[in-house]
């Protein structure tokens, strides 16, 4: 989740209120962001990825001065027509289809302004925009465009210009192999016979979303008074809620907002448009989920609080709030106005009776066998590795293999749990003997389920002493086995983990249910264990079954 | 004052023979009792403080087994010299001159080492006459062994002894034995104390009733005695068994399932939008073969709910949803997963409303093992299914969990889930370290999630609470991995769970 790091003086200044540093953590904390720091210069915290709206210090200090009651309701904003148009080509069809845009005047920009309007870009292109994929964002010097401005899909090299922070004029092409940020990139445009482009009435071109921009006009500076705000993408509607956070973001810098036409193939729209969105809300099942008694006054009252207008049984929804799918997602804001700390606990009195799962509570009764035995339970991880679970157990198995995991020490599902506990014994070599362990644990292999992968609870039960041996080992089966009143066979059966003739397979009811033996001294070497090892391994969940 | 009664019987046969100053390896020489017998009697002297002892290390020369064997059979080369004495013989004639004379015969090595010798110092011609003579000389005949004869009776520092490997020298850690008074008092009182005293109750004893005439000698029953090790449950288990049975208590069934599932039950059917950050490679195990599972029917409606928020009232996320990107395979981030797959079980009249379920089982996170992150760590699930649930119950349902777990107050703060609204961040509060601690997640599921899977939009109190993080406290680690390291010792003799 995006960490945002807010000039505190801004932020002050736009709620117009200075607070005790205790109340500021506790109000940043209660209205739903995480803090991660304070200082007197700074405040970081971490945005929840539902309210990219609050991604910027007008974004949150919005939000949060009608949550601390410095305002309420809907935030106004005098939005003008500039009557500019964009022409939007059908040629963008598979390529970049949609746009929304925005003309902003008056900006009186200073580094820190710039810092934060960079970083607004910056953070809506990583979450919202998820990583410019669905939203890419161009703001460009007004000055130095001739308006209207064309929308189309090009051939690659066609579209000849001078990166920014490039050298020269490249193509396309070469800045998708060349310019660092090109490649960044390139893989948004993986497969386009064309890419987008934006040029002015000169046919200047501006930018190639979501690529990058001209090294001419595509950078703001101090000397920036008016500019030309676009976002590129495949939704319409998403697009131009980004805009709204951005233009809403900028309004309250103290710059003018100027809506421009666009004009696609087949109709016109008209952007930036902060009219709400208007949505019901049923006070019967906000009091049900939230087991309040809200009348509709402090219904009203919270939603202001939250930024929403209210209207007799509808909200107004700021044109800038992205997370709104369901009424559901209002409650929660009233929950928030209304102040999760004031929630009291109660304990409903629902009658439902307890129930343990039946194996894991077999498996409790097979455990604690082995307690009684003396034998010390382990606890290791299901995720092993492959070379371990073969190769040192003399040992050949298809293992299922992770796709993904950042480590190479742990790179497979573990396939039984014998080398889970010889690596136990491993690492235990300076403790003191005997070491007799046990542990039930998950253990996978392909199978005929819904995923392809079967999973089984076995037990892997060790003896490591000087004299570990087949009896030994074979006692705790048989005991194990009899305590269940299991009718079962041992069948000779070698295994190259154990030594030859000193392992045995154990059958019930037709069922393969269980390896004992002496582990192979090999295996003993693999691992570097110099203490002889008797072990058996069951599987319970067969036996579950059969005994069942 | 300790009473000679509470003697054991080593220290009361130990006692008459320790001496102010004396060497504890002089009085095991003196002793009828084995070594191991007078050090543990004098240890235990030691611990009641009737004596002292100081580490004397000690300096001896002592004969090796090779010093001891000429001693005994007399110098190899004295023997080489009798047997040529008077007439020069060859090598192979000298142990039938020898055992004529009585001597011992001298062993190959013994053989080379007086030649070599008896060369070196001229105390023998070698000629060469048809053969190899050895013949005594002037020298030899005047020969005088007794200096070396001397040390092997009474071995002191000799170099040349020492070279040749006849003595050798030994360092010896030696304890001095510095006694009190009440020990002095003790001896005395011993002199006089005659007692049938026995240190064990017999089978036979009991038998012929002669513990009637014993007395048994009172123990030092304040002593340490030595540890032994146990069976043992897995203490990270053990505290999941207690919070399985606070579940329980409460009325909650226990959920079960595989760790393997597809993206499909993990996220799309909690509604978790399919470019959702979290679903990124870095935080997800997904599974290399078979990297796919099969969808069951539900996957339309779900399809639906995604698109364009199907029958629950919802706008959806918009865009496409990709059923391959479901059917991946993967290791479960979180048990709400089950909780997903029981609640699809009320549809199927499986369980009947008002349910709540629960379990406490593990989950995976591709991220790299450091001291507060694992792979795989345990997760105490919970959801409720009651058509009357609200937020209270849910903060109920919390604090009376972490109640018995031992934590005295839980707060909500405001958090975000995708498939939760509202969605809760769980703090509690640690009467201990006075601080309140991050525990876990919870909220009430999304009516997208429950009319999908039940059918019928009903409130579902949901929770996920990092396991490890609750106990690791108690035990006393800061370290997550410790929990996991399987240090036998540390499973041995690790605190109980007490709660």
């Amino acid at each position: 989740m995006p960490t945002v790091t807010l000039n505190r003086k801004v932020f002050e200044k736009l709620i117009e209120k200075k607070l005790p540093i205790e109340k500021l953590k506790d109000r940043i904390s209660m209205i739903g962001t995480d803090l991660e720091d304070i200082t007197d210069e700074e405040i970081s915290v971490e945005i929840f990825p539902n309210r990219p709206d609050m991604l910027s210090e007008q974004g949150f200090a919005r939000a949060f001065k009608t949550f601390i009651g410095q305002a309420k309701g809907l935030s106004k904003y005098d939005i003008k027509s500039s009557g500019e148009k964009v022409i939007i080509d059908k040629s963008l069809q598979d390529v970049r289809p949609f746009t929304a845009c925005a003309i902003v005047r008056n900006l009186d920009l200073d580094d820190e302004k710039i810092r934060e309007i960079i970083q607004i870009q910056e953070k809506l292109h990583v979450t919202y925009g998820r990583n410019r994929k669905k939203v890419a964002i161009g703001i460009y010097p007004l000055e130095k465009i001739k308006l209207p401005i064309t929308f189309k899909a090009e051939k690659p090299e066609d579209i000849i210009f001078q990166p920014l922070e490039g050298e020269k004029e490249i193509d396309a092409n070469e800045i998708l192999e060349q310019h660092d940020t090109g490649k960044k990139y390139a893989h948004l445009l993986e497969g386009k016979k064309k890419f987008p482009v934006f040029r002015d009435a000169n046919n200047k071109i501006l930018s190639m979303p979501p690529i990058i921009n001209s090294h001419d006009v595509g950078k703001v500076d101090l000397n920036t008074k008016e500019v030309f705000i676009e976002c590129s993408g495949f939704d319409f509607d998403v697009l131009h809620l980004a805009l709204n956070m951005i233009i809403t973001a900028l309004a309250d810098m103290g710059a003018s907002v100027e809506s421009m036409i666009l004009e696609y193939s087949d109709k016109k729209k008209i952007t930036p448009d902060l009219t709400p969105r208007k949505m019901k809300i049923d006070l019967d099942y906000v009091n049900k989920i939230l087991g309040t008694n809200l009348g509709d006054k402090e219904l009203k009252e919270n939603l202001e609080k939250m930024g929403y207008g209210y209207e007799k049984g509808e909200v107004l929804i700021p044109a800038y709030r992205a997370d709104i799918l369901h009424q559901v997602d209002l409650i929660e804001d009233i929950a928030i106005a209304f102040g999760y700390e004031n929630f009291e606990e109660i304990i409903p009195n629902v009658a439902t009776t307890g129930q343990a799962n039946s194996f894991e509570q077999f498996k409790e009764k097979v455990t604690n066998i082995l307690v009684g035995l003396g034998y010390l339970e382990t606890k290791t991880y299901c995720i092993t590795n492959h070379q371990h679970q073969t190769y040192q157990m003399n040992f050949n198995a298809e293992t299922i293999k992770l796709a993904n995991s950042i480590s190479e020490e742990f790179d497979t599902l573990r396939y039984w749990m014998i080398p889970s506990l010889l690596d136990v014994l491993a690492s235990n070599k300076h403790q003191e003997y005997p070491q007799n362990l046990f542990e039930a644990g998950q253990v996978f292999k392909k199978g005929g389920t819904e995923t392809g992968v079967l999973e089984n609870s076995r037990l892997g039960v060790v003896i490591c002493q000087n004299d570990a041996d087949y009896t030994k080992i074979r006692q705790v089966l048989d005991l194990i086995l009899n305590f269940l009143e299991l009718k079962y066979e041992v069948v000779k059966e070698d295994h190259p983990s154990f030594i030859k003739g000193r392992c045995a397979r154990i059958k019930a009811k037709g069922k393969k249910i269980a390896y004992v033996g002496e582990i192979n001294p090999k295996v003993l070497s693999n691992f570097e264990l110099d203490m002889p090892v008797a072990a058996f391994e069951l599987n319970l969940t067969e036996l579950f079954k059969l005994i069942d | 004052m300790v009473d000679i009664k509470t003697l054991h019987n080593l220290e009361r046969k130990t006692l008459p023979l320790i001496k102010e100053g004396i060497l504890l390896s002089v009085l095991i020489d003196k002793s009828d009792l084995k070594d191991v017998e007078v050090m543990r009697a004098i240890q235990w002297l030691e611990n009641k403080k009737l004596l002292s002892t100081k580490e004397e290390v000690s300096v001896k020369y002592e004969l090796t087994s090779k010093g001891a064997e000429s001693k005994e059979k007399g110098l190899p080369e004295k023997r080489f010299l009798k047997a040529i004495k008077d007439k020069r013989k060859q090598q192979t004639e000298l142990n039938s001159e020898l055992k004529k004379q009585g001597l011992s015969e001298l062993s190959p090595p013994e053989m080379g080492v007086s030649i070599g010798l008896l060369k070196k110092n001229g105390f023998v011609n070698v000629i060469n006459d048809k053969g190899t003579f050895f013949e005594i000389t002037k020298e030899g005949e005047k020969a005088n062994f007794d200096q070396l004869e001397k040390l092997l009776s009474n071995p002191i520092e000799d170099k040349e002894a020492i070279q040749r490997g006849l003595i050798q020298k030994v360092t010896r850690k030696d304890k001095i034995i510095t006694i009190t008074k009440e020990l002095s008092t003790l001896q005395k009182d011993a002199k006089n104390y005659t007692s049938n005293t026995v240190d064990r109750l017999t089978p036979e004893m009991l038998k012929s009733g002669k513990w009637k005439d014993v007395e048994f000698r009172e123990y030092d029953v304040e002593v340490n005695v030595p540890k032994i090790n146990v069976g043992r449950k897995h203490f990270v288990n053990k505290s999941i068994e207690y919070m399985k049975r606070i579940w329980l208590d409460l009325g909650f069934t226990e959920m079960s399932g595989d760790m393997v599932q597809t993206i499909f039950w993990d996220l799309d059917t909690l509604f978790v939008p399919q470019d959702h950050p979290a679903r990124q490679m870095q935080d997800t195990f997904y599974i290399k073969d078979p990297k796919s599972g099969k969808l069951p029917d539900l996957f339309k409606k779900v399809k639906e709910v995604h698109e364009n928020g199907g029958d629950t009232g919802s706008t959806g996320w918009g865009g496409k949803w990709s059923k391959d990107e479901a059917s991946q395979n993967m290791l479960r981030t979180h048990t709400t997963v089950l909780s997903a797959q029981y609640l699809e079980k009320i549809k199927n009249g499986e369980y009947k409303m008002p349910a709540k379920f629960f379990s406490v089982n593990k989950v995976f996170r591709n991220e790299a093992l450091d001291w507060k992150h694992l792979f795989e760590f345990n997760q105490v699930e919970g959801i409720v299914v009651d058509p009357n649930a609200n937020l209270k119950h849910l903060k109920g349902y919390l604090k009376e969990f972490f109640g018995k777990m031992g934590f005295t107050d839980v707060r909500m703060r405001p958090a975000h889930f995708p498939y939760t609204e509202p969605s809760v961040e769980v703090d509690v509060y640690n009467p201990r370290k006075k601080t309140w601690v991050e525990l876990g997640g919870a909220g009430i599921f999304r009516p997208e999630v429950t009319k999908t899977l039940i059918g019928v939009e009903v409130p579902v109190l949901a929770w996920g609470l990092g396991m490890e993080r609750i106990i690791v406290e108690y035990f006393g680690f800061k370290d997550l991995r410790d929990l996991y390291n399987n240090k036998l010792n540390l499973l041995r003799e690790m605190k109980e769970w007490m709660k």
